[in-house]
């Protein structure tokens, strides 16, 4: 059951039925990723549509013939305009076909590891442009390609509105493109040092100053706008002319020096390194064996970068299996949906849960940097961090304490590898909602 | 919950009337508060706000006076500066510590970097709270190790532990709750459950702990910097409450339309900083507060009216000692020649040389904790109080 216990809760979201994967552990894992589970797609918008709806939400901010901002509880963006309805509502079905799926999917272990790309590749509503982006860059670009090669897989993340504009490539300009000699208007590295030190080689990898700057000479010309209609394009003339030289290699002027780069890029060896410790940190620990790092970081290598094999390297080595390793924090998010996994419950009010995800540090859609959210236990375990949890599996009790029978849902979940003080602690509860509450509060349910 | 009682009110109003005539001019009342602090450890409050994403220092204090100024900045930037000194001004949004410095209250500290020279976000602020000279070299947090060294407890107004404050067994995180925890009972007894998992228990302990001491009321809603800014100052301003608090805000990676976004994020700063100055009360002369950010940016705009990962930039220092009202800093000029790389403002002063003297007033530590505590750091800064 160990291995069970593992495959269910270390590389998935929690199983409610421990049972049924005891059979065959690995392959339950394995096969995941032959037939992830389809994401259904039905009343989703395009990232054109998104951008256009951005577009409306932030010229009804600027219109001034908008009433005057009155009430102290109203943001940046002034008061809720119709502009701004459709976005909230836009970003609030987008989250809640998300959940849905996460809580429902027969695949758990596939869909994690969607997301921890789309961590990887991180975008974020944290800035105007992007409001309504977060989430069709997600099912646009991450989750169709998160089985196929990482080349393939970064050029969509990378080439898509939400990244052009979030790190800001979208407004960046060749200093003697035609634009830029007919406008004052230039370079901005801000997606080509996050390229090179976020998305593909690490920090540590040995570029220089003069590697970002050629970067974000050969990234102009990527953009997406008004002149797009909201659609991710190579526009000529806002492209530096000339050669660009990065870490030694020298690419031609034109849109075919990106492919030529991310080419270059995935397959030195910093980025297979870079990728197989940030997965071995993600899937099994914050201070993942070092055999375990090398043997993805080959498998990587070895397949160019093929996404599957990675995978297939990573769920089948022992090393991922160990069972004494120390376990992780789950984010807050995680621990919402395992907790609608094992109570078999849909995440009916999309917008009061995203409220308390929020509440315990992790506001959706709005991760705090480009390098996405925090992974490591202690960024999230912190005194604070447990109070909200705690408020939070409280208020679930409330919510669902009357038709869940606590103990029966850990034994289902966690079987022989339940602690006897959470079993005893929930058995003594005085009501079935201190039952849930304690059972979702649970060292077992928070970590890992 | 421990609530204020009533006489406890009427001497914090006695303490407050003792600051007004303070602050008419009649200053031996906030100097013999100040001196009063000094010989008792358990009265000195520390806050330190970091600026996550690299405060532009040139926005935020514009060297108007240098000769290149205008053919870097002077067409974009900060034309209604607050006027500091013959070299610096202050951004207008700053307008509260722009009055700080008038009364002697706000120190800049210019031209200043961490020991880091490259342009990384997140290895400039592992460095800046870790305290080392290289990143990720130390894996626990400044402050926290002189928490330990100490007999203080701190507390950051986030949900996660900031690395500052990794590794202080005296250390909490505080945000506001949506509903209050409905029984005693039912923590109690998650603690018990937790008795096996010693970071869970002791995490849940400390938060415990916390609400025991703090002062109420405690604010339920809103996060924004200025609600958690005058909650800091009323968990300092507890009898038994922490006396170092630390405070962060992000978005200041302003790669565009900077002049905009910093129209809007500096004087939410100010604000904040203003609130948790209302909040503190009487205890303001006995706080200190350090405003950091992990470095500074480009020198010149780049091509979409912002600015690129840069080295050197600005900090603050305001509070009841702090001898204000001057920039300090070894100015190394803007001129091409002069700028590191040719594109940043060249650091002239290590931060670990502002935070020295700030940690040693904090905490009162030996020579021998205060190098454990900032590993290579030298020559403390001087001239950084009045009292």
């Amino acid at each position: 059951m160990q291995a069970a216990h593992l495959a269910s809760h270390r590389f998935g979201y929690s199983q409610p039925q421990l049972q049924t994967l005891a059979n065959d552990p690995r392959s339950w894992v394995l096969t995941q990723f032959e037939r992830p589970a389809e994401f259904d797609t039905e009343g989703l918008i395009g990232s054109a549509k998104a951008w256009q709806i951005t577009r409306d939400v932030l010229q009804a901010a600027l219109n001034p013939s908008t009433p005057p901002n009155t009430n102290p509880s109203q943001d940046a963006l002034g008061p809720m305009t119709p502009a701004r309805q459709v976005l909230r509502q836009t970003n609030l079905h987008g989250l809640g076909k998300r959940w849905q799926h996460m809580a429902q999917t027969t695949t758990p272990v596939a869909e994690r590891w969607v997301q921890f790309w789309a961590n990887h590749f991180c975008v974020a509503a944290t800035k105007g442009a992007t409001l309504a982006l977060v989430w069709p860059h997600e099912y646009e670009a991450i989750r169709p390609h998160a089985w196929g090669t990482y080349k393939a897989l970064l050029r969509a993340a990378i080439v898509h509105p939400a990244m052009l504009l979030y790190l800001d490539n979208a407004q960046s300009i060749g200093p003697q493109s035609m634009a830029g000699r007919r406008r004052d208007r230039g370079l901005n590295e801000n997606l080509a040092r996050e390229l090179l030190e976020l998305h593909t080689l690490g920090v540590k990898a040995g570029y220089t100053q003069d590697d970002v700057t050629q970067t974000a000479k050969l990234l102009t010309g990527w953009t997406v706008g008004p002149n797009t209609a909201g659609v991710a394009r190579f526009m000529e003339n806002l492209h530096q002319p000339g050669k660009k030289t990065i870490l030694g290699n020298t690419y031609p002027e034109g849109p075919q020096a990106l492919d030529l780069l991310l080419t270059d890029l995935a397959r030195h060896p910093a980025c297979a390194d870079f990728m197989a410790s940030k997965l071995c940190r993600h899937f099994v620990t914050d201070a993942p064996p070092v055999a375990l790092v090398q043997a993805v970081a080959a498998q990587f290598r070895r397949t160019d970068g093929d996404l599957k094999a990675v995978a297939v390297a990573l769920f089948s080595h022992d090393l991922a299996w160990q069972e004494d390793l120390p376990p992780k924090f789950k984010r807050p998010e995680e621990c919402m949906i395992s907790a609608h996994r094992l109570m078999q419950k849909k995440v009916i009010n999309v917008e009061n849960s995203a409220n308390w995800v929020q509440t315990m540090g992790q506001a959706m859609a709005r991760a705090p940097s480009p390098q996405g959210w925090p992974d490591l236990s202690a960024d999230w375990l912190s005194p604070d961090a447990v109070i909200k949890r705690i408020q939070w599996a409280e208020r679930y009790g409330e919510l669902y304490g009357k038709d869940v029978d606590a103990r029966d849902l850990m034994q289902q979940a966690f079987g022989p590898n339940l602690s006897t003080s959470t079993a005893q602690t929930i058995a003594r509860a005085e009501s079935g909602a201190q039952a849930l509450a304690f059972a979702l509060a649970s060292p077992e349910l928070m970590r890992r | 919950m421990t609530r204020p009682t009533f006489s406890r009110r009427a001497h914090l109003q006695q303490l407050a009337l003792g600051a007004g005539l303070a602050a008419t001019g009649l200053l031996p009342a906030r100097l013999a508060l100040a001196a009063q602090a000094e010989n008792n450890p358990s009265e000195q409050r520390l806050v330190v706000v970091l600026l996550r994403g690299a405060l532009d220092g040139l926005s935020a204090v514009p060297a108007l006076g240098d000769p290149a100024w205008a053919a870097l900045r002077g067409g974009a930037e900060t034309p209604t500066a607050l006027p500091l000194d013959s070299t610096f001004g202050m951004h207008p949004g700053l307008a509260h510590l722009h009055r700080w410095y008038l009364n002697k209250e706000l120190a800049v500290v210019h031209a200043v970097a961490s020991p880091y020279r490259e342009r990384s976000h997140f290895d400039a602020q592992q460095l800046l709270e870790s305290g080392g000279e290289r990143p990720f070299v130390l894996s626990t947090g400044w402050l926290a190790r002189a928490l330990q060294a100490s007999q203080h407890s701190a507390v950051a107004m986030t949900p996660a532990m900031p690395l500052a404050l990794r590794g202080a067994d005296r250390a909490n995180t505080w945000t506001p709750s949506r509903r209050p925890n409905k029984s005693q009972d039912t923590l109690d007894r998650i603690a018990a459950m937790y008795a096996d998992d010693v970071p869970l228990a002791s995490a849940l302990a400390q938060a415990m702990e916390q609400q025991d001491k703090s002062m109420g009321p405690e604010a339920s809603t809103g996060a924004g910097l200025t609600v958690l800014a005058k909650q800091a100052g009323a968990f300092l301003s507890a009898p038994r409450g922490p006396r170092v608090a630390w405070l962060e805000v992000g978005g200041w990676d302003t790669h565009s339309q900077q002049s905009a976004r910093l129209g809007r994020m500096l004087p939410a700063l100010d604000e904040a900083l203003a609130g948790l100055r209302e909040s503190l009360s009487v205890h303001w002369a006995t706080t200190t507060v350090l405003v950091m950010t992990e470095f500074g940016r480009s020198a010149s705009m780049n091509g979409s009216q912002g600015t690129d990962h840069g080295t050197a930039g600005a900090a603050f220092v305001a509070g009841g000692q702090v001898a204000g009202g001057q920039v300090l800093t070894d100015w190394p000029g803007l001129g091409r020649h002069q700028l590191l790389d040719g594109r940043d403002l060249r650091p002239t002063r290590d931060i670990r040389a502002l935070i020295m003297p700030i940690v040693q007033r904090q905490f009162q530590l030996s020579t021998g904790v205060m190098s454990a505590v900032l590993p290579g750091a030298s020559q403390p800064l001087g001239n950084l109080w009045r009292v």
